[in-house]
């Protein structure tokens, strides 16, 4: 009676109306018996799909099928916290007269996203190393607020009876220093937005700062984080069990998000939309209602992450996955030159308790 | 289902036909928005309108009243002198300084320079020159005004002029500013004077009547009727014995024993009984006439006058003491005695019917007993009393100079007023800045009577204001006063009170409550005797105690009878609510005694209520719509009678339906918002109405210690410690009351997201987790400024402070503690502060205290006196301020600014009384998730709910997550708010769980958590309590001097205490060495030499009593020993020491 489900059920985390059931894979070897669930590359490279499903100047959506929660995941946090950016860390004041006083201003500036590509400049090795043209971005912000003679009479709006009543983050303005003006030829550091206030001013205030904006990583601060957010949400399952009578079939409609649930005009005959119910929310709605009740089954695939990164620095959004990987696999170098130099120092044997101590790299 | 509902709205609606001639589908319309009668409540008398008010009548009646009442100065030596004040006047603020030439004051300027925002009083007198009549007026010194009243200069200016003045048009007013500290006086909450309260006390057998008088400029004294042994007796502290109640009544001119029964016993033949052994014993005392009873009191009477003059017969001193000292508040004319006996006779009755059955005994709990004594009253008796010392100093003054034989010139009294220095002034400013009241001539001595008001927040501020502090003892084991009174209903917050000891004691006024200030009786008085009252002179107790005749007092005293009092009470309301007088007086029927009450006193609490006739509202949509376009104010609605004050007693009276569908035919009045129970303070808190009640008290508390804003005028306070949020946002579930008092403009919180979920076992015991990334973005930040103040002082000796610029080292640099100091001496504002730090570079005269010194000012030897920063954490110049005091000292304010974002251990809480600290700062990518991708700011743990019962902060969070889906905010407010239903069908609409919980992914491991979670935005606080002001450790540092011992306390880097207990524990277990150590080698170890021969100290192996070092010991003891056993030495005992081998 129910469509026939190609989804293997296996692979679905369970809704229920107040828990979440069979939230871990089980697809590792000793789980099943009889089963041989080792890890193949072949298997692997046959599930895994990553297909981009929505692209804007800012923002992706895309699906990534076949791989574990942790592999996903890292990704999401790589992406939130380990993928380098610019951004505004040393701000010296010389001058600061608006009523945001200078930490705060600081702190403001260091948020404002810059379009600078990190892989044009170099990470400091320590906070105490000397500004150079390969570490560090300088801005200068100066403005002055004044009031504007030409202002129409009677006017309460600061944009007419003033000048520069607003600090924007578009008076940031680059100072070129050594080799800088060749390497940002092509794209100058700016921020992304030209139009966040950072502060106000008034007739008389004046601001006077120069900014060194540096290479971070989100871990650091989340000034460094390149993405707004980066996450997922496994797409939904939902499997009609029994028929829903006609009477029933728009409020069980209404229990999902628009473009679910379909409702043949004729027959009133209610079906899943296989395209639609990615955009479901799994509000559990459907479950509340007792005339629903073992007619409908809530899951959702555990392997099947339906990513959205919005991007709010100097990457491009389908960079950012890519840029991901990258560091992803910088780790792993990392980590594999790690165990290779274990395996040198102690010639593949370890101690008598078979531990082994990790080496520097 | 359905079936029953029609049966229901059937019912419903037969119910309805009964009254209004409403068809039986007729909706009753009801009224729409009446809560908009609030803010125009607020609108015409403001947040702190009590304070304000009670300053008003102050000012501009009654200091009137008491001049009028102290009048006269004559001379003892010349009998043709006299000086008359004819009229006082206080002035605006102004600028005392002499030579000032733009005269005019702001508070705020007073509150920078340190001085005192007072106006000056002007009297005009008459008195005699000579042969001639003169009128001048004269400046007899200066009042502190309180901000916002009549007298200042914020009255009646908008946001734009407050600007200019650089004051915050949110800022309630009411408080003082006194030597630039802002000062309160808190409202006293007092037993209510001149009615007669009777009490039992069961263990002793006694019934006692009290009466406490007190008229205006009069001695207060108590007079009691009280049994003893089952009879009665008068009792009074200036008469030495009891008097026997008969006499007492016999003193009074009720000479008959039949009259003396009928006014006291009446018809009534329990009563009658009881009181018959009291006639016996005046006849027992051989006491039978008036002369008789006067001499027996005559001869009890303590005489505290002057030796002057003969000696005057017994009656003489009884019949004053009569007259003048017991029951000053009942007039007594020429020499009719008869009101007054009239009210002993009641009095006695009262003690009777209690005797009788005990439920007539009064409960001095209820709130209608009590008088709230506000600053006016407080100022009046401050004046009164100075006056009288100013006025008796003047004549002194003045008979000083006439008795002088021979006169230059003639004598001008208004030169010797010029002279009399500012008496008035500095006793003002000495009584409002120390919060001593001490009036000897009043018998008042009172502490602690202002306070400095709190600034911590707005709230805080704001709380003060209606804070209400009582007279009794706090030490005191009973519970009647701390407990929630009935009567408290709608006027006093039930919420709001202090924890621990000054529980109940402590109370705040809720939001729409009023305090009465006096009204003139005479008229009220003279309008009941044409509404057809009998004069109760013409009475006997046949009358009085009739079957259908009320009494009618007026504020306490019995003006006449009355044998229709529901009559009676109806038109004298009706002339009330056609403002024929005060709408602030009050009458009732106290059925229970069959007496009408008029009460016009000052100190009653009151709040207003909208009238219901005819079934009905008086108060309709169209005067609401009228009120909506602002055509009409509060004060329109109690003129056409359609709101009127009640006070807590004539509340009694009424039948008042808490909402219109609670009309029924006998309703009298309607409440205008039951939200108004609450007070400013507990209407912050959404949905009160659902948590467990003591939380909300505990909010109470903490909505105090919340870090905000605290004003518009915020950045330019220099206040000695100021708290300020940097990203303050206004809450997303907020309430009326909210908007009312404009915690919308001035928030203390910020909307944080929420997961209710268990994390990684540091949020146990109510922690917090906190997300790293939020904090990076500025949630929490707060900023924590400073003031440092010095006097750039100017000495006797002509020597004077200076500044100076940073010096310079050999080579010819600046030190690094001196590096922010600039060519002035002072820190350049903006320039970071470190600890050690010099930020203000003051030298002061080596000789300064010399008083014979006269060379040259500027040839003195200086040493430095710098400012030096003290904080373990830098911090920023904010401010710089340089000025000068009234006494033209040069003052210099530095403010000193920390940012601080918050760290392990900061407090937090919601607004339901859930506090925490913070537990752990996790990185974003370890947080969990939503489908969104939103992360919590917060996560708390849900263990915090099951105890706590706060389900309102379940349901803020669920508004707030509706508020947000729909880009609105929502309302929480008591008794109403958001509907819980409706909330959830937007996050239904929205594609969320209606519950409000939602599916979560693990920030670390990547799966899906297996429990939903509730998430949302809940308000959170930050609490001035961080860990930065808290922290310290020690391993070694400073001594105390005498001691030797480590010195005790955080601010002096004191070490940790092992206590008692702890020092228990370690006997307990036997760990000497441990104990010897950290008592004693951690402490204050000392090296003695002792003597085995003599037992007493000597030094370097020397006994200086055995002149010997024979038997010297060296022993190590601590320095506390050495230093007891050399005092007690120094006492003539000698401790000897026994020396042996262990």
């Amino acid at each position: 009676m129910a469509p026939k489900n190609p989804i293997d059920p296996r692979r679905v985390v369970g809704i229920e109306a107040e828990r979440v059931a069979h939230v871990s894979s089980t697809d590792f070897p000793g789980h099943y018996p009889d089963e041989d669930h080792s890890w193949d590359l072949k298997k692997f490279k046959k599930n895994l799909k990553v297909k981009v499903q929505r692209l804007s100047n800012r923002s992706i959506d895309f699906d990534l099928v076949g791989v574990d929660a942790s592999i996903a995941n890292a990704f999401r946090r790589i992406m939130i916290a380990e993928v380098p950016t610019v951004a505004i860390e040393h701000v010296y004041v010389w001058n600061n007269t608006s009523v945001i006083v200078d930490e705060v201003m600081a702190q403001r500036l260091g948020l404002v996203p810059l379009n600078v590509d990190p892989a044009l400049v170099s990470m400091k090795e320590s906070p105490a190393d000397t500004a150079t043209d390969r570490n560090t971005i300088v801005f200068d912000l100066k403005l002055t607020c004044e009031r504007n003679p030409s202002a129409p009479k009677g006017s309460t709006k600061p944009e007419e009876l003033y000048i520069n009543h607003e600090l924007l983050s578009k008076h940031l303005t680059w100072r070129p220093a050594g080799e800088q003006e060749e390497v940002f030829a092509d794209n100058p550091p700016a921020p992304t937005n030209p139009d966040i206030v950072l502060g106000k001013l008034r007739p008389g205030q004046e601001i006077e700062m120069e900014l060194h904006a540096v290479k971070g990583v989100g871990k650091d601060h989340a000034k460094f984080s390149p993405v707004a957010t980066a996450s997922y949400r496994l797409l939904p399952l939902i499997t009609i069990t029994s028929p829903i009578p006609p009477q029933h079939a728009e409020q069980f409609q209404k229990c999902f998000s628009p473009g679910v649930i379909r409702i043949d005009q004729r027959t009133q005959e209610v079906s899943v939309d296989p395209v639609g119910v990615r955009n479901d929310t799994v509000s559990r709605e459907v479950l509340r209602h007792p005339e629903f009740a073992d007619k409908v089954k809530l899951g959702r695939v555990r392997d099947w992450f339906l990513f959205n990164v919005e991007s709010e620095g100097p990457y491009a959004p389908e960079r950012l996955l890519t840029e991901s990987v990258k560091v992803m696999r910088e780790k792993i170098a990392v980590m594999r030159r790690a165990a290779e130099a274990l395996q040198e120092q102690f010639g593949g044997a370890g101690a008598a308790d078979g531990d082994v101590e990790m080496a520097d790299v | 289902m359905t079936v029953f509902n029609e049966e229901e709205s059937e019912w419903d609606q037969i119910n309805r036909t009964q009254w209004k001639g409403l068809g039986l589908t007729d909706p009753i319309k009801s009224v729409e928005d009446k809560w908009l009668l609030l803010p125009a409540f607020l609108k015409v008398k403001g947040l702190v309108k009590q304070h304000i008010d009670s300053f008003n009548y102050f000012v501009d009646v009654d200091i009137k009243n008491i001049v009028k009442a102290n009048n006269k100065v004559t001379s003892d030596v010349d009998p043709r002198f006299w000086l008359k004040y004819t009229d006082i006047n206080v002035g605006f603020p102004d600028r005392n300084e002499m030579d000032a030439i733009d005269k005019r004051v702001t508070p705020h300027e007073c509150r920078l320079r340190d001085i005192t925002y007072s106006a000056p009083i002007i009297v005009t007198i008459q008195y005699t020159r000579g042969k001639n009549i003169v009128q001048r007026n004269v400046n007899v010194g200066r009042l502190p005004i309180m901000l916002r009243s009549s007298k200042c200069v914020l009255t009646g200016k908008n946001e734009a002029q407050l600007a200019r003045m650089t004051e915050c048009p949110l800022d309630p007013g009411g408080y003082f500013v006194v030597k630039g500290t802002e000062k309160v006086i808190l409202v006293q909450e007092q037993l209510s004077k001149n009615r007669i309260i009777v009490e039992t006390d069961t263990v002793k057998g006694i019934v006692q009547a009290s009466c406490t008088s007190s008229t205006h400029g009069g001695l207060k004294s108590k007079t009691y009727v009280a049994t003893k042994k089952a009879k009665i007796y008068l009792r009074h502290n200036s008469i030495h014995e009891d008097v026997p109640i008969v006499i007492a009544l016999k003193a009074l001119g009720i000479q008959s024993d039949k009259e003396i029964l009928l006014l006291t016993a009446g018809t009534t033949e329990a009563y009658k009984n009881a009181f018959a052994t009291n006639l016996e014993e005046a006849a027992k005392l051989g006491v039978f006439t008036r002369q008789q009873a006067l001499e027996y009191i005559g001869s009890r009477v303590k005489v505290n006058r002057r030796v002057m003059g003969p000696r005057r017969p017994a009656w003489e001193e009884a019949l004053e003491a009569l007259a003048t000292i017991v029951l000053a508040h009942v007039p007594v004319n020429g020499l009719d005695f008869r009101s007054k006996a009239i009210f002993v006779a009641t009095m006695t009755r009262r003690v009777l019917m209690a005797m009788d059955d005990e439920n007539m005994v009064d409960d001095r709990d209820y709130v209608g007993n009590k008088r709230l004594e506000l600053a006016g009253q407080l100022l009046a008796l401050l004046f009164e009393d100075l006056f009288k010392t100013y006025n008796s100093n003047l004549k002194t003054a003045i008979d000083k100079v006439l008795k002088k034989p021979s006169r230059t010139s003639e004598f001008d009294a208004y030169n010797t007023m010029q002279f009399q220095g500012d008496h008035l002034t500095s006793g003002f400013v000495r009584a409002i800045s120390t919060g001593n009241w001490s009036l000897k001539r009043f018998k008042m001595e009172r502490a602690g009577v202002t306070h400095v008001l709190s600034r911590l927040s707005f709230i805080s501020a704001l709380g003060m204001m209606t804070r209400i502090s009582s007279q009794f003892e706090k030490t005191r084991k009973v519970s009647g006063p701390r407990a929630l009174q009935p009567s408290q209903w709608g006027v006093l917050c039930p919420s709001d009170t202090p924890e621990g000891e000054a529980c109940g004691l402590v109370k705040n006024l809720a939001l729409m409550t009023h305090i009465t200030t006096d009204v003139e009786e005479e008229p009220i008085i003279r309008l009941a005797f044409m509404l057809g009252v009998e004069d109760i002179s013409l009475a006997t107790g046949t009358e009085i105690y009739g079957p259908h005749t009320f009494v009618v007092n007026v504020n306490g005293t019995i003006i006449g009878l009355t044998r229709y009092p529901t009559r009676f009470v109806a038109q004298f309301r009706k002339l009330r609510r056609a403002r024929r007088f005060s709408e602030f007086v009050s009458v009732y029927i106290n059925h229970h005694h069959r007496a009408v009450h008029i009460a016009s006193d000052g100190g009653r609490i009151c709040r207003p209520m909208i009238i219901v006739g005819n079934g009905g509202p008086k108060v309709t949509t169209e005067h609401i719509l009228q009120l909506k376009k602002g055509n009409v104010t509060f004060d329109d609605f109690l003129r056409k009678g359609l709101v009127e004050y009640l006070d807590v007693n004539e509340e009694n009276d009424t039948y008042i339906a808490l909402y219109e569908s609670d009309i029924v035919p006998t309703t009298t009045h309607l409440e205008i918002e039951p939200f108004t129970l609450l007070g400013a303070v507990a209407g912050l808190i959404p949905y009160p109405h659902h948590n467990q009640s003591p939380r909300n008290t505990y909010q109470c508390a903490m909505g105090k210690q919340a870090i905000g804003a605290i004003g518009y005028n915020q950045f330019n306070r220099i206040d000695t410690l100021l708290y300020l949020s940097v990203y303050p946002q206004q809450p997303m579930v907020k309430t009326k009351t909210i908007e009312l008092i404009g915690y919308d403009r001035l928030p203390a919180g910020q909307n944080a997201t929420v997961a209710v979920m268990s994390y990684s076992g540091y949020d146990i015991e109510d922690a917090l987790i906190l997300n790293k990334a939020s904090l990076d973005r500025g949630y929490g930040r707060c900023q924590v400024l400073r003031k440092n103040a010095t006097l750039i002082r100017k000495y006797p000796n002509g020597t004077f402070d200076r500044l100076a610029d940073a010096p310079l080292d050999e080579n010819g640099l600046v030190a690094k503690k001196y590096d922010i100091i600039q060519m002035d001496g002072l820190a350049g504002v903006g320039e970071r502060v470190d600890p050690g730090d010099v930020y203000v570079n003051k030298q002061s005269p080596t000789n300064a205290t010399d008083n014979t010194f006269t060379g040259q000012a500027a040839s003195v030897p200086y040493k430095n006196s710098p400012l030096s920063y003290k904080s373990p954490v830098a911090g920023n110049i904010d401010k710089v301020m340089i000025s000068d005091t009234e006494n033209d000292q040069t003052l210099i304010k530095v403010l000193i600014r920390q940012t601080r974002r918050p760290e392990l251990g900061d407090k937090f809480s919601s607004r339901h009384g859930q506090k925490g600290v913070c537990g752990l700062i996790v990185n974003q990518e370890d947080m969990p998730f939503n489908d969104q991708g939103i992360n919590p700011d917060t996560i708390m743990n849900p263990h915090g709910f099951p105890s706590r019962m706060t389900v309102g902060k379940m349901i803020e969070l669920l508004a707030g997550k509706a508020g947000v889906l729909t880009g609105k905010l929502q309302y929480g407010t008591a008794f109403g708010g958001s509907k819980v239903e409706d909330m959830s069908r937007i996050l239904i609409e929205n594609g969320f769980s209606y519950a409000g919980k939602d599916m979560l992914t693990s920030g670390i491991t990547g799966e899906p958590l297996e429990a939903y979670v509730y998430f949302g935005p809940i308000y959170y606080q930050k609490l001035k309590h961080m860990v930065m002001d808290k922290m310290h450790a020690r391993a070694r540092g400073p001594r105390a001097t005498l001691t030797r011992q480590p010195t005790e306390g955080r601010s002096r880097e004191g070490g940790l205490r092992l206590g008692e207990m702890e020092r228990d524990c370690l006997i307990g277990y036997g760990a000497t060495q441990l104990l010897l150590e950290r008592l004693m080698i951690s402490s204050d170890k000392f090296e003695v030499n002792a003597c085995q021969e003599c037992g007493l100290m000597g030094y370097n192996g020397w006994c200086t009593y055995c002149k010997s070092s024979k038997k010297m010991a060296q022993l190590t003891i601590p320095y506390a020993a050495k230093l007891l056993f050399q005092e007690l030495m120094a006492m003539n005992v000698v401790p000897r020491l026994v020396l042996d081998d262990a």
